[in-house]
Formats: C-alpha cells, structure tokens, sequence
C-alpha cells in the first residue's frame, strides 16, 4: 500500500522539515510582533491604542489565504518586493514568514492581552507608585506574570500556526502540503494512504508540542 | 363481529396495497422500458473541470463552456441524453478517480491524461485529444524557443502538477520555479514580467491565451514537451460504457464535429491542434 514511498520520488521528511522550519521562524516572529501589538493595546498613548487595535481586527479576520497570496502577487509579483530573495525558493519562504508573522501575531497579542487582565491591578499601581515608567512596568511587572498565564493559549496557537503552515503551498513553499498535492497528482491509486501520511505527521509534529507546553503552563503558572 | 371486521379492513388494506404496487410495478416497466430506447432517462452525471476557459469552465452565470464541456455533450447524446438532461459536477483533478469509483459522476472528461497508475483505478475510453506539455511567453519575447533556455529563465506553473515535476526533474532542473495555485495567479506574474514563462499542456495555455481579455498579449512558443492523451474516465470494468464512448468519439470525429470544437474553444489562440488521436483504450 505504502510501496510508492520506496521509489525515492518523494522527500517526505525534507518536505516536514521545511514545514518545521516554517513553524519556527514564525512563531519566533509572531511572539515579538504579538507583544508588541499586545503593548500598543495597553499603552496609555491613543493613536497607539488605535493602530493595535485596528491592525488586530482587520488581520485577525482576514484569511491566510489571502494574506499569503496577497504577498506573493501584491508584494512580490506586482511590486517587485522580494525581500532580498534571489530565486522564488527563497522569496515564496520568506513570504510566506511574513504573511504567518502578521496573521499569527493577533492571535499572540490577544492571548496575551488577556495574560495581562489576569495580573491585579494593585501590581502596576505599586510599580507605579515606585516612579517606575509605563515601559517599565510593563516589561518588568506585568509581561513576565502575563506569560506565566498564557502558555497554554500560546501553545494553541503555536499548533495553529504549525497547521496554518500548509497555506504557504498555495505560493510555492516546498512543505508538506505541496508535496501532497504533488503526490495525490501521481499516485491517485493510493490517495488515502498518501492523505494518511500527512495526517499522521501533522499529529506527530502538534502532539508533543501540545503535551510539553501543557506541562510547562502547569508548572509556571503563577498561583493565586 | 370485532373479528370480522378487522379481517374486513386488512382484507381492504391488501387488496389496496397490491394495487399500488401493481400500479408501480407497471409504471416502472414503462420507464425502464423507455429508457433502453433512448428516450426517457432522467439524467445522467459529468464531471468536468470548472476552472479552466477553453476546457471545461463554468461562467459566472451558471453556463458551462469549452472544449471538455462539448465533447461531453456529444457523448451524453450519443448514449442518450439531450443537453438538458447532463448535470455538470466539477472535478478537480485530486477527486476525479474517487468521484468515479463512489459512482458520483457517470464519466469524466476533464483534461485527464491517461497513464497506468490512474488505470490502476479507472478505465478509459478514448483518447480523444492529444496535448503537449509547452511554454506561454509574453507576445514580444523571443528569448525561449527550447526547453534548454528555460534554466536561466523564472517559470511558473501549478503546485504539485505533472508539468511542474516535470521541469523540476528533467526539462530544466535549474530553472528558477514558482508553484503557483492556478494558472491565473501565474498570468498576473507573468504579464508584470516577474515570470518569464508559463508551463502547462498547450491545450490548457490556448485556453488562457484565447480569452478576450488576454488576446494579444501571450502566445505558445509550440515545444511538445510531453504527450498527454486525454481521455474519458469511466467506472473501472463497465467494458459496455467504455465501447459506447469509444464508437461516440469515433463519430464525432468523423462527422467533424471534434474539428470544430477545437476551432470553436482554442482557435482564437492560432492554436495548432493535434489530428484527433487514435483511440487506444479498450479495443
């Protein structure tokens, strides 16, 4: 049933690890761009407010589909941007990053704009009262209680963001939903065991990912 | 008198219930009857490809138009159905051999190249077209004119497809390659020159470059990169559907019919059609 995977065809290790890579790079990118955006929302400047506010809405509901091929043939394609990309390997990767970054890191900033509703009030009050800046008390008081909170809602997302990966094959990235795609063309006669491979190695790339960081949200987790 | 009556009732209610299904019985006898005289059939199903314009397309009014769409017409009327009794279901080239063994669609002509490990779960009748892999370039290019030019060159085809695979391991390995997920997506590349070329069968790049709002700008540089036999995909053993599409596409061709659907749906390209192959499958 599995024989066409001996035929040396098909990569399909090379094809998840792209996928992981893709994982990684964005989900590096989409916690530093979440808490920033996270930052924006609790800032006590306005037009700050505004901006993460806005950009949070607009992203979130925005498919990745379209963000994703948006930066293929708007950025790319149309406008010439390839981010310093030499061939379409490259740039359709580095895209795809970017498109990942900006949807995921909505999905960041509300998790952990709820981590934040969870620290009491009294602690920045207090930090304030120090003479601490907002910078100040929000790197150093309220962000590092707020993560402790939402390890498990971030690694939720981070699950997402492994699956949401797969969209990058609608501009080209070599991950492994391409190589599905390019495997259900050739071997129609075996198209559910080629699905199963796929399902099976999506479960095995979120699973672990799912069991540790639920460990870890438990072992964190500030009681209170 | 309880007893009586109630054998008096399902007395009725037997004598009723032979009736309809006698009733039944008999209109079934006239339907079938009429159905293997060609007349009263109800429908039949076809799967054909919905996004493709020359092929098999469906427009945003609900028609259905392309070369795929009127040999499948023809055919359906040759086994006996008018135009009004076909009920059109789109199938993409991932779902076309399930679609077919579950029973949902009669046959399929939708750019499906006939090779071994498709037959492997469907059978085939045909062919009925014979399309070669080639190269859609802008009108005033005149940089590519064989495959070897290709490795210095951005190209653009579909994620996953043949032709993709196939510049990727044999025509030109060093080509820059963009795996897009429909040809339009490469057309907008190509026309803003951040692609060179785009690769499919010709028939489905004549398709592109004959549409009205693309007349003029592209044109096929004519490589035959690969031969793909399309053929109609069918329920694998029904040798009886597979000889009744078989005579179909004989007639069509030779009462010259299959000529001018091609000049209908992929002449304005300057499209240099293929005679109508041989029919291999099945004979």
């Amino acid at each position: 049933m599995f024989d066409f995977l001996d035929s040396g065809q098909y990569d399909v290790l090379g094809a998840f690890w792209v996928t992981v890579q893709l994982t990684l790079y964005s989900a590096v990118g989409s916690l530093i761009w979440g808490t920033v955006l996270a930052g924006m929302r609790v800032s006590p400047v306005p037009l700050l407010r505004g901006f993460g506010t806005a950009y949070v809405n607009l992203v979130r509901n925005t498919p990745l589909t379209l963000l994703i091929i948006g930066c293929s043939l708007g950025l790319s394609q149309t406008l010439g941007i390839n981010l310093g990309g030499e061939t379409f390997k490259e740039t359709g990767f580095r895209l795809a990053v970017l498109g990942l970054i900006a949807y995921t890191g909505t999905f960041v900033c509300e998790a952990l704009r709820s981590g934040i509703n969870t620290v009491p009030v009294g602690q920045a009050e207090a930090a304030r009262a120090l003479g601490l800046s907002f910078f100040q008390v929000l790197t150093l008081i309220v962000l590092p209680q707020a993560f402790r909170a939402v390890v498990a809602p971030l690694a939720n997302v981070l699950i997402a963001l492994t699956k949401n990966t797969t969209v990058a094959a609608t501009i080209g990235v070599a991950e492994a939903a391409l190589l599905m795609k390019e495997m259900m063309e050739n071997e129609a006669q075996a198209l559910f065991a080629v699905f199963a491979i796929f399902a099976l190695g999506f479960v095995l790339l979120t699973l672990p990912t799912g069991l540790l960081l639920g460990w870890v949200a438990k072992r964190v987790a500030v009681k209170r | 008198m309880k007893i009586s009556k109630a054998a008096a009732a399902a007395a009725v209610a037997v004598a009723l219930s032979l009736t309809a299904t006698a009733c039944g019985g008999s209109k079934q006898d006239a339907a079938s009857d009429g159905g293997a005289s060609g007349g009263a059939k109800d429908k039949i199903v076809v799967g054909i490809k919905y996004d493709q314009p020359g092929l098999g397309l469906k427009t945003p009014d609900g028609k259905y138009t392309g070369f795929d769409v009127d040999v499948a017409t023809y055919v359906a009327k040759e086994l006996g159905y008018e135009p009004n009794q076909i009920e059109f279901k789109q199938a993409v080239s991932a779902e076309r051999e399930n679609l077919i063994a579950n029973g949902d669609v009669k046959f399929v002509v939708a750019t499906y190249s006939i090779n071994d490990k498709r037959k492997e779960k469907v059978d085939f009748a045909g062919p009925y077209f014979l399309a070669h892999q080639d190269l859609l370039v802008r009108a005033d290019d005149t940089s590519i004119t064989k495959a070897e030019d290709l490795n210095k060159k951005k190209l653009c085809s579909v994620t996953g497809s043949t032709s993709a695979q196939n510049v990727k391991t044999k025509l030109a390995p060093e080509a820059d390659l963009l795996e897009q997920g429909g040809y339009s997506e490469c057309l907008t590349g190509l026309e803003n020159k951040a692609v060179d070329a785009l690769t499919t069968d010709n028939s489905i790049l004549a398709g592109y470059a004959a549409q009205d709002k693309n007349k003029g700008k592209f044109k096929l540089v004519g490589l035959s990169l690969s031969n793909e036999n399309y053929g109609i995909g069918l329920k694998k053993g029904d040798k009886e559907l597979q000889t009744k599409i078989n005579a179909a596409l004989k007639k069509m061709v030779e009462d010259g019919s299959w000529q001018k659907a091609v000049d209908k749906n992929l002449g304005p390209a300057n499209f240099k059609s293929e005679p109508a192959p041989q029919i291999t499958e099945g004979s």
